[in-house]
């Protein structure tokens, strides 16, 4: 009874509160660290160095009024937000912040599930999480959201197939889809998976960026084009709503990032015993941190780089990466083949 | 028991939303209730453990292929049906027809199911543990030709789209 229900939805419960806690003080970084890359303070007034404006900020959006325009389709303009935020909840059930511990007694696994299509899952759930920017677009009635969206599924469909070419070399490296099963291969092999497939890292990363519509990919919201983006002519939560998914969708790319090429829980240089009391500190905080340096890439990445045009980053796509990814995964394959 | 259960209430699920697709008059409704279509086979294939075909549904199906769908929908501006089309009585005969065919192909595939033995999957024979694995061996070993000639169609299908989409290469 308890092991069946009660720590499992205690863990999602945890799991789900955690990621949306991070993703309201994900903006406070990002405002933040963007503010000192250009000398300024950043948000100050809400609590000490500007703490609590996450708090600040969701009320706001709560209390504000929630507009649906007329002569929108109404049914999807409702259900947009919601079909975004929803995949990039739910894909937390496979990312694993941790070994199995003991917990008053007991075993805890520090993940929710471990299933044996891990990474498929992901792939298939993020493919899905494409339809709420889609959708935002055709119901708003609205000129601009709707060549935001096609610009953003055009985007988004084409570094979805390098970013899945890569994976595909990471599980020809690890030997198993599930997410667990390529931390152990990490383990095993004694060396995060980053140095044996550094072009698949690169990839992965400037894929990710493109995919989650970050800086210098973020064309479906260049305000000076399309005043706004997407979601122009969303309100109050239902913005909010888009808003949060961005960044849990940041936050998704990081943990994936970390689970497959920098050894998920496992601490630096696992096969190296001189760093063994480096074991002190619990596994899960490996995770957090390494994810944490993705985040804090990604924003220091926006602070830095202008944005792409329409054109190049299409080239970008399809003559560059898509294209390394093949001869990655052609080579990979001869490894492993000359290997075993 | 409970899985009888899931397995009514999903299907009801599939059957409800196939209803929705061909009743609906917004043509973009109707793609999202393909969507909730395709999801819910999903979660039949989980029903049945078979893991792997469910995410790729999902990733092919839900996520790809409508995705496409939807573009051509939104970009066609679809503004009410043609004049002639607005009869629904008009192909009531094509459409009891075409009923009639599908109820008796159904039948057909029953009888067939219960008639002959059941048939001795070639289990042992798999060298493999694992979903993702089973199907991978069976493909490129039992059913490697057909797999071959759907990859060829493919292509072949990838080409033709490029050269009547570009015609002066």
């Amino acid at each position: 009874m308890i092991d069946l229900f009660i720590i499992p939805l205690l863990k999602i419960a945890i799991v789900l509160n955690a990621t949306l806690v991070g993703v309201t003080y994900m903006v406070l970084l990002e405002r933040k660290v963007i503010a000192w890359a250009q000398s300024r303070l950043g948000p100050m007034r809400v609590g000490p160095h500007g703490i609590l404006q996450p708090v600040a900020d969701a009320l706001k959006l709560m209390i504000k009024e929630d507009i649906t325009p007329v002569r929108v389709d109404r049914w999807v303009f409702t259900a947009a937000p919601i079909i975004s935020m929803v995949p990039a909840l739910i894909v937390y059930a496979v990312i694993p912040f941790g070994p199995e511990v003991t917990l008053f007694g007991r075993q805890v696994t520090l993940y929710i599930t471990d299933i044996n299509v891990g990474l498929l899952y992901v792939v298939s759930v993020a493919s899905v999480g494409v339809y709420g920017i889609i959708l935002a677009g055709y119901a708003s009635n609205s000129k601009y959201p709707l060549l935001a969206s096609l610009r953003a599924s055009a985007q988004l469909i084409s570094y979805e197939v390098a970013v899945t070419l890569t994976l595909v070399s990471v599980i020809l490296v690890a030997g198993t889809l599930s997410m667990v099963g390529i931390v152990r291969a990490q383990e095993e092999a004694g060396v995060w998976f980053a140095f044996i497939q550094p072009l698949a890292f690169g990839i992965f990363f400037i894929g990710g960026l493109a995919e989650t519509n970050r800086a210098p990919f973020d064309l479906p919201e260049a305000e000076q084009e399309l005043t706004g983006g997407f979601h122009t002519e969303y309100s109050g939560m239902r913005f909010a709503l888009f808003f949060l998914a961005e960044y849990a969708n940041v936050i998704v790319v990081s943990s994936v990032a970390t689970t497959l090429f920098l050894g998920g829980w496992l601490r630096p240089f696992p096969s190296v015993d001189a760093l063994a009391f480096l074991d002190i500190v619990p596994s899960w905080t490996w995770f957090l941190l390494k994810s944490f340096v993705f985040l804090y890439v990604f924003v220091w990445i926006r602070a830095t780089l202008p944005r792409y045009r329409y054109d190049q980053l299409m080239r970008l796509g399809w003559k560059v990466l898509i294209p390394l990814a093949i001869v990655n995964l052609v080579v990979t394959g001869f490894i492993r083949l000359m290997v075993l | 028991m409970g899985e009888a259960i899931a397995f009514y209430t999903i299907a009801a699920f599939v059957l409800g939303f196939a209803v929705m697709v061909v009743s609906t008059k917004d043509t973009v409704h109707s793609v999202l209730f393909l969507v909730l279509d395709f999801l819910a086979v999903a979660a039949l294939y989980v029903l049945l453990g078979a893991e792997f075909l469910a995410a790729i549904q999902v990733l092919v199906y839900a996520g790809g292929i409508v995705v496409l769908y939807l573009f051509v929908v939104m970009l066609v501006n679809l503004k009410g049906f043609p004049e002639e089309n607005r009869d629904p009585h008009r192909r009531t005969k094509l459409g009891l027809g075409l009923a009639a065919a599908v109820v008796v192909e159904l039948g057909a595939i029953l009888a067939y199911d219960y008639a002959r033995p059941v048939p001795q999957l070639a289990d042992a024979a798999i060298p493999v543990v694992g979903n993702t694995e089973e199907v991978g061996w069976l493909l490129y070993t039992s059913y490697l030709i057909p797999f071959e000639i759907a990859s060829m169609l493919l292509l072949v299908a990838m080409i033709g789209a490029i050269v009547l989409a570009k015609r002066e290469l």
